[in-house]
């Protein structure tokens, strides 16, 4: 069986908001009235924009505190690695690994993977064209699990309030962290998997 | 190329290449991948309209539960302390850093809630066969609700809490903690692709 033809070939686009099949002449869908683009508009300057942001943030979210723990008058900061191998030393390896898995290795995993694309979609690659995309579905599902971090401490936070005893909050460090999930997430979202695909072709568009 | 344009049957194109098919008929649990690239191209519907609207009716009393009932408590040389969801993007919002509790009011509180009474909304009309007014509004915002809405995450934060602070202090899981649980699976179920099926269904659009 032949490969099955390209929308745009067929004078087709899809509706990213309901599936429907529309005209490539149409810019708007006329079942759901959403605004359509053939491919997502601008998307590997946004895409870019919103990578290199994101990785400007990683430094001062892994660099500043995250949590900051009063226990009977002795007040500490923790960054999310002192928090992981703290983890570690006090015997729960396996939430250590979770927590570093969430905050390390799956933003990073992100970086990497997103830049990959980038780059490759840019050069006109043919080279493992569904494997690309099956990476670009695997970043999609996995971004937001780097939240984790974030609701452990808000949690945290909220629940050790006891004034003269101990409390904890939380510091600037996991407002950097979270905006750095937000834009992770954004600038997957903006990315248009379509355009690996668009190097088969020879029109450049 | 020619004879699908030629017989107007119905098409599907897939998200992450672009290549058209005719769309597949499916049943329950069946899927069809791309040939191209391996997307998921489509799903057997696995909800109908009314199931759907049990489960979000369902997800919206367990909403309430999950929002009012404490998560957890945690107890200390006798002092103890409890915390709800509302709480807990409350502790975020602390003079810098406001903007990471708004974050994660959205995507614990006001995603969910927004994705129940979005669904409820259209699915009543729908059960009656009718379109509900602002419809297209309501399945747009909701497809652009779903990546936001983070419960499951939620969840694993509420146990990766509970094994933090067990090591200091006596942690009880509260009433909430369940509805949490019930809720993420609710959300997972109804909060899907099965909507989409509305759009052909209540035959919006078709001219």
């Amino acid at each position: 069986m032949s490969a099955p033809p390209y929308a745009a070939d067929l004078g087709l686009q899809l509706c990213h908001t309901c599936d429907n099949v529309c005209p490539l002449d149409t810019h708007e869908c006329p079942r759901c009235w959403s605004v359509l683009h053939p491919r997502k508009p601008n998307s590997l300057v946004r895409t870019w924009a919103l990578l290199i942001g994101a990785l400007i943030l990683y430094l001062p979210a892994n660099l500043l505190p995250v949590m900051y723990t009063d226990m009977l008058g002795n007040g500490s900061e923790s960054t999310i690695l002192s928090g992981v191998i703290e983890f570690w030393r006090g015997g729960s390896w396996d939430i250590a690994v979770l927590i570093f898995i969430a905050s390390v290795v799956v933003p990073c995993i992100k970086f990497f993977v997103l830049g990959l694309l980038l780059v490759t979609v840019q050069r006109r690659s043919r080279w493992a064209m569904p494997e690309r995309s099956r990476l670009y579905r695997f970043i999609e599902i996995i971004g937001y699990w780097s939240m984790l971090d974030v609701l452990v401490v808000a949690l945290v936070a909220a629940l050790v309030q006891f004034r003269a005893l101990s409390t904890i909050e939380p510091r600037l460090g996991i407002l950097f962290f979270g905006l750095v999930v937000v834009l992770t997430m954004m600038a997957a979202m903006s990315f248009d998997p379509r355009l690996i695909w668009d190097a088969e072709k020879n029109d450049v568009r | 190329m020619a004879e699908v344009e030629a017989s107007r049957a119905p098409l599907v194109i897939c998200e992450h290449c672009d290549s058209v098919y005719q769309r597949p008929v499916l049943a329950r649990k069946q899927t069809a991948h791309c040939q191209r690239c391996g997307a998921l191209l489509a799903r057997g519907r696995r909800l109908s309209t009314d199931q759907l609207l049990a489960l979000t009716v369902a997800a919206a009393i367990v909403f309430l539960f999950a929002n009012t009932f404490p998560i957890m408590g945690i107890s200390m040389q006798g002092l103890s302390n409890e915390a709800t969801l509302w709480q807990t993007v409350e502790a975020l919002a602390q003079g810098r850093i406001t903007l990471i509790a708004l974050v994660t009011g959205l995507s614990i509180i006001f995603a969910p809630a927004l994705q129940i009474i979005l669904l409820a909304w259209v699915l009543v009309h729908a059960r009656g066969g009718r379109v509900a007014p602002g419809f297209r509004a309501c399945m747009r915002a909701l497809e652009h609700l779903r990546p936001w809405s983070m419960l499951e995450v939620c969840l694993l934060g509420i146990l990766v809490a509970i094994i933090k602070l067990a090591g200091m202090l006596e942690v009880h899981p509260g009433i909430g903690l369940w509805a949490m649980s019930m809720l993420t699976v609710l959300i997972i179920l109804i909060g899907g692709r099965d909507v989409r099926g509305l759009w052909d269904e209540l035959g919006v659009g078709r001219s």
